[in-house]
């Protein structure tokens, strides 16, 4: 979360340089241009969600990206003026979190889990290896950011699947037990423009779908069969499956069940 | 391996068996996350029972029953619930914590993709007693599948009338929101988590007022992991005396332990409160290729390492604390001695100057400095005195950073040098006078 210390309450800085009024203006006539009324539908629509609007932001700001591939300039304007906020405060909460992308992402995030327990079973030699096959680094592209085949590279903190070690995430569906050799093969395929199958969880589409779905949106093609998508795997059953072949049980549910009393008001 | 394999030297207090599948149990059943399974296996029948209680009863249940927050503090849910004003002047806010970013830490996830319904159940449950009509789940953005799963069962809740106005003809109305963060491990403290919901940079906010007094839009909130709430339905249908049937006194019930690294089946193992590494492992099949166990977390990253000499230490929160750790998150993750506690140490200190929000600074530039102190070392440039400069550094956090993910920071780096000092001197040592390497000195071993 270094970038933080980017943030300053100055408007200016969205563009480095400075800008004209005339500038913003045509900025405005842009993102008026991107975002269009469906846009601006569904952004209302994730206001309603909520009792304060300004909890819409972080939705918002996924919604931006389902658009753009990034957090832009446009975009950050655009979610300032349907929460009547200023740029900057858009600004200072877009920088905070990692998820919201500063450059054009690629059809693919594949998120390497480099913390310490993937890292001892291999997923810093993983993340060395599809560095050197895409000839880039952290947060940094292969390809044509938007276009078929193109992927972004970043190393992860821990992804919450650590008995799956080591793990990646393409556009956040997980890659469980991974080798250098597996890792290779799905993010040459991913360039190739295939669709490789994740371990657990639904089909990949790409990147901005992906945060369509982050905004709260689950209407796109396949939406029903994504939720429904296995996510089974031996290491998530494990307890419960020895259990059941060695017979052991939590004591047995009681018929009847006694309740506490109300308690009296003090 | 030896250590799985030794003789038990420790008798747990209730006997019964060493797995005991509660939150678990359903994950076996195929289309286990519908709600036709969960209607199937007892589901919501925990919820008509809450309904007809009294909203005060319940929480005097969970109060009974001892049921403590499994999202890493261990406070005990009923006590946080009675937090809660009677009166329903302003709204009154659940919020669920499904942030789970804590290294190690891989239990809501699986929970939620597994078993959605469960969670919901719970929410209902709880909401009722905490007088509250909204409940958001906080879940982190890097879960897609479970954010997809949820908004699933929501809409099959809402459908089959288990959330929405007047739910089941009780006269008491719900709505649930699931809501995707955006990547922030400091999102999991509650209050950073709050601001974080407000639409804000998630940092924490200081305390008090708490956030049953003033929460989330400065209203009268309750925030519980994901697994907490997911105990609730169980405790209503069980009892109190059921649940106390396992686990330990003051650290009654079950509770998911999470195996990961070096072992040979690592995996979801629900067992009672109270367990050891020792008896976790031998389930687990031991450690992988039967290399010897070296250190290990009980609940994940911010909790101070163990070692081999901790195998038969309780797993529940008395037992951890009283043998210089913490139960945390039940995140047990597991290394074997080809990796070198200096580098994960390192590793893991990088997390947390990373993840470090930056508005405290002691956990802002103590981390900074930390990491580079610790990188230099590993690359083999480091002196006997860094060791001293680390702990003199880690005691200027500990204690004096505003939240805890700075007491978590300095957890590795403490433990590791207690136990391992040699290690760290030897890093010293061996590197002397020959200080270009570029690549780590004692990387952490693939396989
Ligand atoms: C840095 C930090 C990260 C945390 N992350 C989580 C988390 O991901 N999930 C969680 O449930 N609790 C997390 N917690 C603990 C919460 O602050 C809070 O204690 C918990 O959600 C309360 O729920 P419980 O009482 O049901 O455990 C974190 C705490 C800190 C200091
Ligand atoms: S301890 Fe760290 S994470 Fe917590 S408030 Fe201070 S800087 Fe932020
Ligand atoms: S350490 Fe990689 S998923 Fe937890």
């Amino acid at each position: 979360m270094t970038e933080q210390f980017d943030y300053t309450t100055t408007e200016h800085v969205l563009t480095p340089g400075g800008q004209s009024p005339t500038e913003s203006e045509e900025r405005a006539a842009a993102g008026e241009a991107v975002f269009g009324e469906r846009v601006r539908a569904e952004a209302r629509s994730i206001i309603e969600r909520y009792p304060e609007a300004r909890s819409a932001l972080l939705p918002m700001l996924h919604l931006v990206q389902s658009v753009q591939g990034h957090v832009t300039a446009e975009g950050m304007s655009f979610c300032a003026e349907q929460l009547a906020l200023s740029t900057a405060e858009v600004n200072a909460v877009a920088t905070f979190y990692t998820m919201y992308k500063r450059q054009p992402c690629g059809r693919f995030l594949v998120s390497v889990c480099t913390n310490t327990l993937c890292a001892a079973m291999g997923g810093d030699g993983i993340y060395r290896a599809l560095s050197e096959e895409l000839g880039v680094g952290h947060e940094e592209t292969a390809g044509t950011p938007g276009e078929e085949g193109s992927v972004t590279l970043e190393h992860a903190e821990c992804l919450a699947a650590c008995d799956f070690a080591p793990v990646l995430q393409v556009n956040y569906e997980y890659f469980d037990n991974q080798t250098t050799e597996s890792a290779l093969e799905t993010v040459r395929a991913l360039r190739r423009g295939e669709r490789p199958l994740p371990t657990r969880g639904a089909p990949l589409t790409d990147f901005r779908d992906t945060e369509r779905q982050l905004a709260g949106f689950f209407d796109g093609p396949g939406s029903e069969e994504a939720a429904e998508a296995s996510a089974a795997a031996p290491e998530t059953v494990r307890g419960a499956e020895l259990a059941r072949e060695r017979g052991w049980n939590a004591p047995p549910v009681p018929d009847e069940v006694e309740f506490p009393p109300i308690p009296e008001k003090k | 391996m030896t250590e799985a394999n030794a003789p038990d030297g420790t008798a747990r207090e209730a006997a019964g068996s060493p797995l005991t599948p509660v939150l678990t149990r359903r994950w076996l059943s195929p289309e286990s996350w519908s709600l036709r399974t969960y209607e199937q296996l007892e589901g919501y029948t925990a919820l008509r029972t809450a309904l007809s209680l009294h909203p005060d009863q319940l929480t005097e249940l969970v109060k009974a029953a001892g049921l403590r927050g499994r999202g890493g503090a261990g406070f005990p849910s009923g006590v946080k619930w009675g937090f809660m004003p009677k009166d329903r002047s302003r709204p009154h806010y659940l919020v669920i914590n499904a942030d789970e970013g804590e290294p190690g830490t891989c239990k809501d996830v699986p929970l939620m993709m597994a078993d959605p319904h469960s969670l919901l159940e719970g929410c209902v449950i709880a909401a009722y007693a905490m007088r509250a009509n909204n409940c958001m789940i906080y879940v982190r953005g890097e879960a897609l599948h479970c954010i997809r799963r949820l908004h699933h069962a929501v809409r099959e809740a809402y459908e089959a009338g288990y959330l929405g106005e007047n739910i089941l003809d009780s006269g008491f109305d719900l709505d649930v929101v699931v809501h995707a963060g955006a990547g922030a491990y400091i999102c999991g403290e509650e209050t950073a988590l709050l601001d974080s919901l407000e639409g804000k940079r998630g940092q924490p906010r200081l305390k008090p007022p708490f956030p049953a007094q003033a929460g989330l839009y400065s209203s009268p909130t309750t925030v519980n992991n994901v697994e907490t709430i997911a105990s609730v339905p169980h405790i209503v249908n069980g009892g109190s005396d059921w649940f106390r049937g396992m686990g330990r006194e003051k650290s009654p019930g079950p509770k998911i332990f999470s195996l990961s690294g070096h072992v040979e089946r690592p995996g979801q193992y629900e067992a009672p409160l109270g367990t050891t590494l020792r008896e976790l492992l031998e389930l687990a099949g031991g450690m992988k290729d039967g290399i010897p166990l070296k250190f290990w977390t009980p609940g994940g990253s911010s909790t101070p390492l163990f070692t081999a000499d901790h195998l038969d230490v309780p797993l529940d929160f008395e037992g951890a604390a009283e043998a210089g750790s913490m139960l945390g998150t039940t995140a047990l993750m597991i290394f074997n001695e080809t990796v070198s506690v200096p580098w994960a140490v390192m590793k893991w200190t990088q997390f947390y100057e990373h993840e470090s929000c930056g508005k405290c600074t002691p956990c802002r530039e103590g981390c900074f400095w930390l990491a580079q102190v610790l990188e230099r070392m590993v690359q083999g440039r480091g002196t006997e005195q860094d060791i001293d400069t680390l702990l003199d550094v880690c005691d200027n956090v500990l204690g004096r950073s505003f939240c805890a993910l700075g007491d978590g920071a300095v957890s590795p780096i403490t433990s590791g040098i207690k136990y391992f000092r040699e290690e760290f001197l030897a890093l010293c040592e061996s590197n002397r006078g020959q200080d270009t390497t570029e690549e780590p000195a004692l990387a952490g071993v693939a396989r």
